[in-house]
Order: structure tokens, then C-alpha cells, then sequence
């Protein structure tokens, strides 16, 4: 048996995650070009050209329609794939509602990437925020591994649970730089993600005739918008199992990587029990706040899953540290950054810790070590504004 | 007449006489069982399937108001890779989801030159809001968003020229017929389906509260607008203007007939008619009715 070492290749984000799609076979690929994301889907134009994937590519006029038509093959019963970022993102916004809505296993990439004006091309995570609330499932990478693997979790719960998912990479940050990375041999997924193919009567079909989209009155929209949320909610035991079995299947345990002492899916903490200090963080600067921390009192807890948020796991942490410092890319503008909201929403029972919302890295600005360190600095009280750091 | 239509069944909602549904049974008519349909938010939409109801007996999607174009792209995509090439799919849309906010759509799908048919049921106005004025409303129609008052005959703009928009994206069949010619639209849809490639058939469609007329008048309104000549019975395949159901029921008859059935153009001066009547003479003319 090969070890997981002899298995690594030094590639470009977007490389890897293109190529780990291929390995998925989705059937329909629909995109239309924005940066960050754009090498993801030449990667997979070219595959498509040279024969090395077996599927239709639909080259569409914009965001908005490249959505559209992965619906709706995907209301036709065929695994889809798409990829945007940023203003591709907010054209597309009514088709997401519309695909969480319709409880189609879409499967997508974020090439997380500001939001205009002014216009920027460089990563943080505005353009998802905007759509956190539209019952898709948030799945956030902190680097190229996360990301490869990410995608093939998102396969699983998409098909299974019938919900959409997005997994969320830094634009630039993991799309166009390199890592050793491995790819998730087809074997592997063949062993992890059944074929898709969804029951007759519960997708278009001239043998079992369905009427999808259908208009509802007050008698019915209430339960259909509180059943999403309800199985939007209860997903989280899905992606908690689905998280240990690909990681049983995949039999990769990174040599020189600190251990993190929780690791389900959902979030990672790393630290000591009852720390003085808990640092938050989505996504890649989870990099830097590692090679930050020297102390053995501050914790770092990583959330994975955004949506559904796991709010009691994250309480349940939080609540043993003293000091808690919530650093994003993001910020509810005329309040406070989304993911220190969420999170005081998660802590209402614990009204003793010091909580503070941090604002980093907006459009493409460079997250230190230095800026980390001041807010390790600051971190002890509590704050009742953002602060922007750079 | 003895007929039991199994894709669209009696007891929606629409209102009772309603033109576009004439129009819908007559499209029925034309399909097969291996068809699906894509069908844009609008009238059709809202009345054929009030949860847990649907009046549909063929798989029927409905995903937003601008967007039945892509998602019947994306059906599409989906039927080619499992090799079926049994299946029809036909898009439905209104002209405010077809002249307005789908265009952009349309043209993307018609570009890839996919085998869709797109069916526009045109009210000229949206129906289904309320009777707002759209890129399709004709000159001198009160609508609610371009009233006739003191100030204004109704609506300034002329109807835009989908048709040649149509034949600018090389389609191989598009034609026009009105609801008050069913077996014409029935005959048309057969014929799309069978050219194979992208179609476009653009049905005007009486509404009775938008245009101002009587529950037993969608027909008889749809037969005058085409005996005036302003929305003759076109075919074009290949780009070519075809011979075959134009002029049969061609009478030229005064638009003044055709706009004196309707509410909507009851304001309108001697002048303004004259104009209308301009543009039907220039429709004559086009198409050597």
C-alpha cells in the first residue's frame, strides 16, 4: 500500500479542485467566467474538449443563466456542477433562493471575492454573506485539502439530504496558489458517493409525470419554508457522519499537522480546554492565526459549516474560555461583522464572556501575523463595535 | 366537441373564457407524452398549479419568471448526456417573461442552437401583476402603467418585433398564430417539433381584464387580429416566409373593427387609429398578405 505521501502533488487551487470534479462525473456543467473563479471552469472546458470527462458543458450568457441551467438539469435527475464568485454570485441570488427552495442537490464553488463598489477583485467574504439565509448548505475551506475533500462531502449531502451545497474557497488565497495537495482517487469516491440516480416521480420524467415549482398559497408556503429549515437544521448529524466515514475511506492522516483536539465537519477546535482566549475564523486565514498562536492559554476554533451553523457545538466551546475574538472577512454593514452576530445569537445563555468582532482583510487587504497579534493583544473586553484592522 | 386533453385537465383557475388557455389546449394538442415543459412565473403558472393541485399531466417545471429559457437548456443538457433524444422539451412564457425580462435568456438559448421550442403566449401587458404595460403592449393600449388620460393615448411605444428577433438568431421554425385559430397553433407546434432545432411560436392571447372584453370574446377578438392584419398567421421555416396559413383567413378588414371590441383602445382619436391602421397596412405589405 502506497503511503498518503507518495499520493501528493504541488497544484493550484482551482487545479485541484477541477480536477477532483472531473473525478466526480457531474453530468451538466454550467458557467459563465468572473474572477477568481475562472480557472476552475477553463480547467474543466479543456478537459471537456480532450475528451477526459464525459459530460455536457453549457456555456452560459451570464451567472444568472449558468444557475438556471444547472436547476434545471438537475429538476431533469443529472448530477450538476457550477462555479462563480462575487458579482456572479448576487446575479445569481434568485436562482439560489430558488434552488434551496426546490430542494435540488446543486452542488457549487464560491471563489470568495469582494463585492462592488467599489469594485475589487480581491478576496473576503462578502459575496457569500449575501446569501447565507438562502437554505443552501456553507461549506467553508481553509486551504487546498480542505477544499478538494470539501467538494466530495458536498456530492454526498446534496444527494442525500436534497439540499444544495456551496463550498467556499478564498479567492486567490487557494484558487491561485499552490499546495501539496491529494486528489481524491476515483476509487476512493466510487466507495464513498453512490451514483446518482434519484427515484422516478421525484424528478422530470415522460414516464412518471411530476409538476415542479408549483404555486403556494398561505395554507401550505409556511411548513414548506419551516421543513427546509428543519432539514437544513438536522443536517448537521448527516455531515457529522458523512465527515468520519470519508475520513475512515480516505485513510489520510497528515504527518506534522496539529491535531485538532475536535474535528467533525462542522467546526475544529484547537487549544486547551479552558483557555483564556478562543480565536474564531472561517475559511484560509485560519493559516495565519495558527502560525500566530505561541500561546498554550488561546484556542482556535475553525468553522467549517456555516450553514446550517452549529451553534450549539460552537457554545459549547466557547463558553469554557474567558475571552472570545471573532475575526472575518465580512460585515453586516450598520451592525456588526455576520459571524460574531451568529455567534452572540448561539451564546444567549452565557452572557459572562468577553466578546469581541474583529474586521479583517476586505477586498484582497493582507491578513499578518502582526495583525493577528494585535488582536490577540486587544481581545481581553468586550466590545460593542466592530473593529477593522489593517 | 368531444375532447379529453390529458396534459392540461379542466379546473384551473384561470378565468373563465380565458384566451391564453384556448391557446394552451390548442399546444397541448400538438404534443406528445415524451415532452417536458419549462414554464416561466405568469397566468399560466399561477393558475394551473395552486399546491397540492396541478393541472399538468406532463412533467412541468416552473422555476422563476425570466429564467424558463435556461432552465429548459439545463433539461436539455440532461436528457442529451443520458442519450435520450425521444424527449421534447418546450418552453412557456408570457411576453412580459419573453419581450422583457427573459430576453437576455432567450438569445443565450437560441445562440447554443438547442432543439427547444419556446411558446410565448402574448397578452401584451402582464396579465398576471395586473395589466402593466410590457415591451409587447401595442400602441395606443391602456394599460395600468401606461393609462390613457388627458395627457396620454395609452401606451407610445410600438410593439417590439420579437419575430425578427427570432429570425436573428437563425432559428429553423418561428411563426405566430392567435388563440383565435387553435387548430393553426396546434398545427404549428406539430410542425416545430417535427423540423428539430430551436423554434419559436408567438400566440397572441385575448385577456379578458386586460383588454377589456367579454368571457365569450377571446376567440372572435384573436380571428380580427388577424383579418386586420395586424398579427397575421405567420410562418417562417428556415428563415423563409411560408405560404401556408397566411392568407386563408386574411380579409382585410379595418383595424377599427379589431380595436372597437377591446376597452383598452376605446379612448383612441380618429388619428390614432389612422396610425394603427399605418402599421397593419405595413404588416400587408411585409408579408404580401
Amino acid at each position: 500500500m502506497k503511503s498518503a505521501k507518495d499520493n501528493y502533488e504541488l497544484l493550484e487551487g482551482s487545479q485541484a479542485i477541477a480536477r477532483t470534479i472531473k473525478n466526480l462525473e457531474p453530468a451538466v456543467i454550467s458557467a459563465y467566467p468572473i474572477t477568481p473563479q475562472t480557472h476552475i471552469v477553463e480547467i474543466l472546458a479543456k478537459y471537456k474538449a480532450d475528451g477526459l470527462v464525459n459530460c455536457e458543458y453549457v456555456r452560459a450568457e451570464s451567472e444568472f443563466a449558468a444557475a438556471s441551467i444547472v436547476l434545471g438539469a438537475s429538476a431533469a435527475g443529472a448530477r450538476v456542477y457550477s462555479a462563480t464568485s462575487s458579482q456572479g454570485l448576487l446575479l445569481m441570488t434568485e436562482v439560489i433562493f430558488n434552488i434551496a427552495g426546490m430542494r435540488l442537490p446543486v452542488v457549487m464553488t464560491c471563489a470568495n471575492r469582494s463585492v462592488s463598489a467599489p469594485i475589487n477583485i480581491w478576496n473576503d467574504h462578502s459575496d457569500v454573506m449575501a446569501i447565507r439565509d438562502t437554505g443552501w448548505i456553507l461549506l467553508f475551506a481553509a486551504n487546498h485539502q480542505e477544499a478538494v475533500d470539501q467538494h466530495v462531502l458536498a456530492y454526498k449531502l446534496a444527494e442525500k439530504l436534497n439540499l444544495p451545497v456551496m463550498v467556499n474557497v478564498d479567492g486567490f488565497i487557494i484558487t491561485h496558489s499552490y499546495e501539496s495537495v491529494i486528489i481524491p482517487e476515483l476509487s476512493l469516491i466510487k466507495k464513498y458517493l453512490p451514483d446518482y440516480n434519484p427515484l422516478l416521480g421525484t424528478y422530470l420524467n415522460p414516464d412518471a409525470p411530476v409538476t415542479l415549482g408549483a404555486f403556494f398559497t398561505p395554507d401550505y408556503y409556511q411548513e414548506a419554508r419551516q421543513t427546509l429549515h428543519q432539514d437544513l437544521l438536522a443536517s448537521q448529524t448527516v455531515i457529522k457522519e458523512e465527515y468520519k466515514l470519508y475520513k475512515k475511506l480516505s485513510a489520510r492522516q497528515e504527518a506534522g499537522m496539529a491535531k485538532p483536539a475536535i474535528d467533525n465537519g462542522l467546526i475544529e477546535y484547537y487549544g486547551p480546554k479552558k483557555p483564556n482566549l478562543i480565536l474564531v475564523a472561517l475559511g484560509s486565514v485560519i493559516g495565519t492565526i495558527q502560525e500566530t498562536i505561541k500561546s498554550e492559554n488561546i484556542g482556535l476554533l475553525k468553522i467549517k459549516t456555516y450553514r446550517p451553523f452549529p451553534g450549539e457545538e460552537i457554545a459549547k466551546i466557547l463558553s469554557s474560555a474567558k475571552n472570545v475574538a471573532v475575526i472575518e472577512k465580512a460585515i453586516s454593514l450598520g451592525n456588526m461583522g455576520p459571524l460574531y452576530s451568529d455567534i452572540r445569537g448561539a451564546l444567549t445563555k452565557n452572557n459572562r464572556l468577553n466578546i469581541s468582532n474583529h474586521i479583517v482583510g476586505l477586498g484582497g487587504r493582507d491578513v499578518t501575523k502582526k495583525i493577528i497579534k494585535g488582536i490577540i493583544k486587544s481581545a481581553s473586553g468586550r466590545a460593542n463595535e466592530a473593529k477593522f484592522w489593517g | 366537441m368531444e375532447y379529453q386533453n390529458k396534459f392540461i385537465s379542466p379546473g384551473h383557475n384561470a378565468c373563465a373564457g380565458c384566451g391564453q388557455l384556448v391557446a394552451t389546449q390548442a399546444v397541448m394538442r400538438g404534443l406528445n407524452k415524451d415532452t417536458i415543459i419549462a414554464n416561466a412565473t405568469g397566468c399560466l403558472e399561477v393558475t394551473t398549479t395552486s399546491y397540492p393541485q396541478s393541472a399538468w399531466g406532463l412533467p412541468w417545471i416552473h422555476s422563476l419568471f425570466e429564467n424558463a429559457a435556461a432552465v429548459a437548456s439545463g433539461i436539455l443538457a440532461a436528457l442529451n448526456k443520458k442519450g435520450d433524444v425521444k424527449t421534447k422539451v418546450v418552453v412557456q412564457a408570457g411576453d412580459g417573461g419573453t419581450y422583457d425580462i427573459g430576453f437576455g435568456l432567450i438569445s443565450g438559448m437560441w445562440e447554443r442552437g438547442e432543439n427547444i421550442l419556446y411558446i410565448c403566449y402574448d397578452t401584451e401587458a402582464y396579465s398576471n401583476t395586473g395589466i402593466q404595460a410590457s415591451g409587447s403592449t401595442p400602441y395606443g393600449a391602456s394599460t395600468t402603467t401606461s393609462p390613457e388620460g388627458l395627457k396620454s393615448i395609452g401606451s407610445t411605444q410600438r410593439k417590439k418585433d420579437m419575430l425578427a428577433v427570432a429570425l436573428a438568431h437563425k432559428l429553423n421554425y418561428v411563426a405566430q398564430s392567435t388563440a383565435g385559430f387553435p387548430d393553426d397553433i396546434t398545427n404549428k407546434v406539430k410542425k416545430a417539433l417535427a423540423l428539430n432545432g430551436p423554434s419559436y411560436i408567438q400566440i397572441l392571447s385575448p385577456c379578458m381584464p386586460g383588454w377589456k372584453i367579454n368571457n365569450n370574446e377571446a376567440v372572435m377578438v384573436g380571428k380580427l387580429a388577424v383579418r386586420t392584419g395586424l398579427y397575421p398567421l405567420l410562418e417562417y421555416v428556415n428563415g423563409q416566409l411560408s405560404n401556408s396559413s397566411i392568407k386563408n383567413n386574411f380579409q382585410a378588414l379595418a383595424v377599427e373593427e379589431y380595436l372597437s371590441q377591446q376597452g383598452r383602445f376605446k379612448h383612441l382619436k380618429p388619428e390614432a387609429v389612422k396610425y394603427i391602421q399605418d402599421l397593419a397596412e405595413e404588416n400587408i405589405k411585409r408579408h404580401k398578405l
